[in-house]
């Protein structure tokens, strides 16, 4: 499939126009979405719209923007003017945002067409898009298999090569999780990088906005155009958007890596051997890799499934059916608002706000919550002492690659292990990227994780670039 | 009130007050009063999902301009939720300080030199407002209930004081000259009927000299009167079921202003577990010396200080001048006063028509220059209008504006001359030879009578101490 850098020349050099890529698109979607139920909803008009507006633009001979004329598939967690936005819940059913998220704004000016919303976990919760309250997404790689999650939907528009690009959120590893499985390339940029402002919050200490594309270079750009200080974000950055995409190709000559044990502990062997395999391709590309142990990942995930629950008991309490959503009616106010939130959340998210409500609890609140900021703390110096010998972090995005439906819905633990190579870096605040590198059982993608200090994205990218070389990608 | 039986009262106040900014706490909603309902609203005030809150500076200037007339400790603070479902709070949780208050410590003097202790001044959202409809008339029970978002994310500050006030009077005279702070600094309108400050009072009784009592809070007392009223009640209230037998329950109470009373509205074991936790959507809040220094820079002179400026030009004040200043501070009115004084008018006068006729006429104040007020004055000390004619005057000038002189004249307020004014003195004793013999004698009330008759004839026109002056010359 054509990238989304050549794909913003061709319109914008006229050999090509936004509404032939869209009808592209849309075929795709039209071909595969029923089987692999990838997009909640198809904004048909309002892309071709949007497209057309770009084509006249380039007919005037006026230059678009870096994504002229690309497709984008958006997780259905980020509000967009007039668009069902569920977080695939049901108690957002029927609700449409009166306003735009900063980086569906931000989409729009770059010249790209948000052609609609992708299927996800409820409210981000989960790891694998089995808890959509409508249906999972299926892996386009493997229909008998997830696509990872909770940005499965966002991750299978890309892989199903119906959009070059798409938008996800990563709490846990939300985003690298389904990179992995779905062979894709997928970021978690360094905390208040990309604006949360629209995004639907699960977590919002540790929620960030990212890029799912099929190179480096394609989220590179992509990134690039949502990053930079938003004032509507308290915790956005105060720099603008850096350059990333010039340093893509920069290499990593002289770059010191870091082998985490803890970050391929208890990995399958294929998995395992994966990371190995890419560290040595980093060392013919020039870099000093080393392997170093950092305890305090052991305990991320434990800290994790308190803090993230924690905020998301309270994220999620307006959702009480007074001014928006379903509402389920009762005899009095109270009476709604618990019959609303019994009837509009599923089974996980309940179980979330149940342990978040607990872990805040007077006489709990020091034992669980108070406790698990302190491990956060713990584990912010642990990175920072790791970064003061090595430049980046190298390790195994998920244990396995893409597992069977229902495989692991029956234990909630086992699928919570699914992140445990991803939470630390939330916990810090900090970027790291998942690179599909090589393939294990039944075929399947693997995904190396890379990761590095806060805003060092470019440097992130250009070493996942040498994995592609590496990996014979073009 | 006194409590029998050697009882005293303990009381702590919380006063929560809207800062009177342009926009809301968090997204750029107007802030303002009075607006039909839901028009004043955005993704951000109505909790919307996605949205996001971004501090209003000038909130956090108005925060620190009280903290500093209340010799608070400015620190760097941080913002917390405080998490409980109602309908009003769009966000089902309260964006609040907890454990660091952007200031902290500090008292307030009161005019009859006693000191309460400040614990804090932190601040918060306000929430919307419910209107319950038919039924119950309360949240359960009413047949439906209409929510006004308006007012979701007006910025309050919340002013704690310490347990130190031992009477209803001490209380009101603590929320008054609060009120009158918050009013100078600019930081509130104080309109108590509107909302803007409202006051939640912790009541408990102990024998003096005793450990302190368990306490009850009333909540949401919106006038001085119900707070003295409701303090009162609930002090004696508590001395009484001690008195039975009974043990005071710690507990939070609404006030009743048409029965006169509280009642139960929940006891400690109902209380909400709030659990409060760092609000992750802000950043800490620790505004730099720079900052401060800005604020504390427009701080204006104190209603206390600005208070004995005014007391400080009468002469054993009276209960009742004294009132008149509080009065003419609330409103900003002393360079009309001061003025009128340093051009010679007396200062019980000056301060009893600022203090009714332009209080009464606020609104226009603009209209009104201190040239203006301090000649009409002047002409009455003089005898040239009467009182009812120097009141008629300010009114004049409030509603119309102008210049005194040519009102004066346009009223007929004709001057009457010293002869004209004789000759009608005259005129009255020849009518009313009996009187005036006893007054002669030294009947000392008769002054009033002729007065009285003198004002009739001359239809309100004569000034009261000219008339006595003519009297007593031909005594």
């Amino acid at each position: 499939m054509k990238s989304a850098q050549q794909t913003a020349l061709d319109v914008q050099g006229g050999t090509s126009s936004a509404l032939e890529e869209l009808e592209r698109a849309l075929s795709v979607v039209r071909e595969r979405n029923d089987e692999l139920n990838v997009f909640l909803h198809v904004d048909q008009d309002g892309a071709r719209a949007l497209a057309s507006t770009i084509d006249e633009r380039v007919a005037r001979g006026e230059y678009v923007g870096p994504l002229a004329g690309v497709p984008i598939a958006i997780k259905d967690n980020l509000c967009q003017v007039g668009i069902p936005t569920t977080c695939s819940s049901r108690i957002l059913e029927g609700w449409r945002p009166p306003y735009n998220a900063t980086v569906i704004d931000r989409l729009i000016t770059a010249g790209a067409v948000p052609i609609g919303k992708t299927n996800l976990d409820e409210f981000a919760m989960g790891s694998s898009t089995e808890n959509s309250a409508f249906g999972p997404t299926r892996n386009p790689l493997d229909p008998t298999r997830v696509p990872g999650g909770s940005s499965g939907g966002s991750a299978a528009a890309v892989a199903a090569d119906m959009t070059p690009i798409s938008l996800g959120s990563d709490t846990g590893g939300s985003i690298r999780q389904p990179a992995a499985l779905c062979g894709l390339i997928g970021m978690k940029p360094t905390y208040g990088l990309v604006s949360r402002y629209g995004l639907i919050a699960f977590a919002s200490s540790l929620d960030q906005i990212g890029p799912f594309a099929k190179n480096a270079m394609d989220a590179a750009l992509l990134l690039e155009v949502i990053a930079g200080h938003d004032p509507m974000d308290s915790t956005s950055l105060p720099e603008p958007s850096p350059s990333l995409a010039t340093h893509v190709n920069s290499g990593v000559v002289g770059q010191r890596v870091g082998l985490v044990r803890e970050l391929i502990e208890g990995a399958d062997e294929d998995v395992e051997s994966a990371v190995v395999r890419a560290r040595s391709a980093l060392e013919e590309a020039g870099a000093k890799v080393v392997e170093l142990s950092i305890p305090e990942f052991r305990l991320g995930l434990s800290a994790y499934y308190l803090i993230a629950p924690a905020e998301a008991s309270s994220n999620l309490a307006r959702f009480d059916g007074v001014r928006y959503g379903n509402r389920v009616d009762a005899e009095d106010v109270t009476a709604m608002m618990e019959a609303t939130r019994t009837a509009g959340f599923g089974a996980e998210v309940k179980r979330r706000i149940m342990l978040g409500t607990y872990a805040l609890s007077a006489g709990y609140f020091d034992a669980y919550y108070g406790q698990a900021l302190k491990v956060r703390t713990q584990m912010i110096a642990a990175f920072r002492r790791a970064y003061e010998q090595v430049d980046l972090l190298l390790g195994a995005t998920t244990p396995s690659v893409a597992f069977e439906f229902g495989s692991k819905t029956s234990n909630p633990m086992s699928m919570y292990l699914s992140d445990v190579f991803t939470i630390p870096t939330n916990l810090a605040g900090e970027p790291a990227v998942s690179v599909p590198f090589g393939t294990g059982e039944a075929g399947l993608p693997i995904g190396v994780q890379l990761l590095g200090p806060a805003r060092s994205e470019g440097r992130l990218f250009a070493a996942a670039r040498v994995l592609e070389i590496a990996d014979g990608r073009p | 009130m006194t409590l029998p039986n050697g009882w005293e009262m303990v009381v702590g106040l919380e006063v929560h007050t809207e800062l009177k900014t342009a926009t809301k706490m968090f997204c750029g909603c107007a802030n303002s009063f009075g607006a039909e309902a839901n028009t004043n609203i955005c993704p951000v005030c109505l909790g919307l999902p996605g949205a996001l809150p971004v501090l209003n500076r000038r909130a956090v200037d108005l925060a620190m301009a009280i903290g500093m007339a209340l010799h608070s400790t400015i620190a760097p603070s941080t913002f917390h939720r405080k998490n409980y479902f109602y309908p009003d709070m769009p966000k089902d949780f309260q964006i609040s300080q907890y454990d660091l208050p952007i200031n902290s410590g500090g008292y307030l003097d009161l005019p009859d030199g006693s000191r309460v202790s400040i614990e804090r001044a932190h601040l918060e959202e306000d929430t919307g407002k419910s209107t319950h409809l038919g039924g119950s008339g309360r949240i359960h029970g009413a047949d439906r209930s209409l929510v006004d978002y308006n007012r979701s994310g007006v910025p309050l500050v919340e002013i704690v004081s310490g347990p130190d006030i031992r009477s209803s009077a001490q209380a009101r005279a603590y929320a008054s000259e609060l009120r009158a702070i918050l009013i100078a600094t600019s930081a509130s309108d104080g309109r108590m009927e509107e909302g803007s400050m409202r006051i939640d009072a912790n009541v408990s009784v102990r024998q003096r000299g005793e450990p302190f009592g368990t306490r009850c809070e009333i909540k949401n007392l919106n006038s001085l009167r119900s707070l003295q009223r409701a303090i009162d009640h609930e002090a004696l209230r508590q001395v009484e079921l001690i008195e039975e037998g009974g043990v005071v329950r710690q507990e939070t109470r609404h006030w009743d202003e048409n029965q006169g009373e509280t009642s139960t509205m929940r006891t400690k074991e109902e209380a909400e577990d709030y659990r409060y936790f760092r609000e992750p959507d802000l950043v800490d809040l620790a505004p730099d010396q720079q900052w401060q220094d800005r604020v504390r820079a427009a701080q204006p002179v104190l209603p206390a200080q600005r208070r004995r400026e005014l007391v400080s030009r009468l002469v054993d004040a009276t209960e009742a001048q004294l009132d008149a200043v509080g009065v003419v501070i609330d409103l900003n009115l002393e360079p009309f006063v001061h003025a009128a004084i340093d051009d010679g008018v007396e200062a019980p006068l000056a301060i009893a028509r600022a203090a009714n006729e332009l209080a009464a006429g606020i609104d226009d104040i603009e209209r009104l220059s201190q040239e203006a007020f301090s000649l009409t004055l002047q002409m009455e000390q003089r005898g040239e209008l009467s009182a009812t004619q120097a009141k008629s005057v300010l009114g004049e000038l409030l509603s119309q504006g102008g210049d005194p002189g040519d009102i004066v004249r346009s009223k007929g307020f004709v001057q009457l001359s010293s002869d004209s004014l004789g000759a009608t003195v005259e005129q009255l004793i020849e009518e009313h030879r009996d009187e005036w013999s006893r007054y002669c004698d030294g009947d000392d009330k008769l002054a009033q009578f002729f007065v009285g008759l003198v004002m009739k004839a001359t239809k309100g026109q004569a000034n009261g101490k000219s008339v006595i002056a003519e009297l007593q010359s031909r005594r």
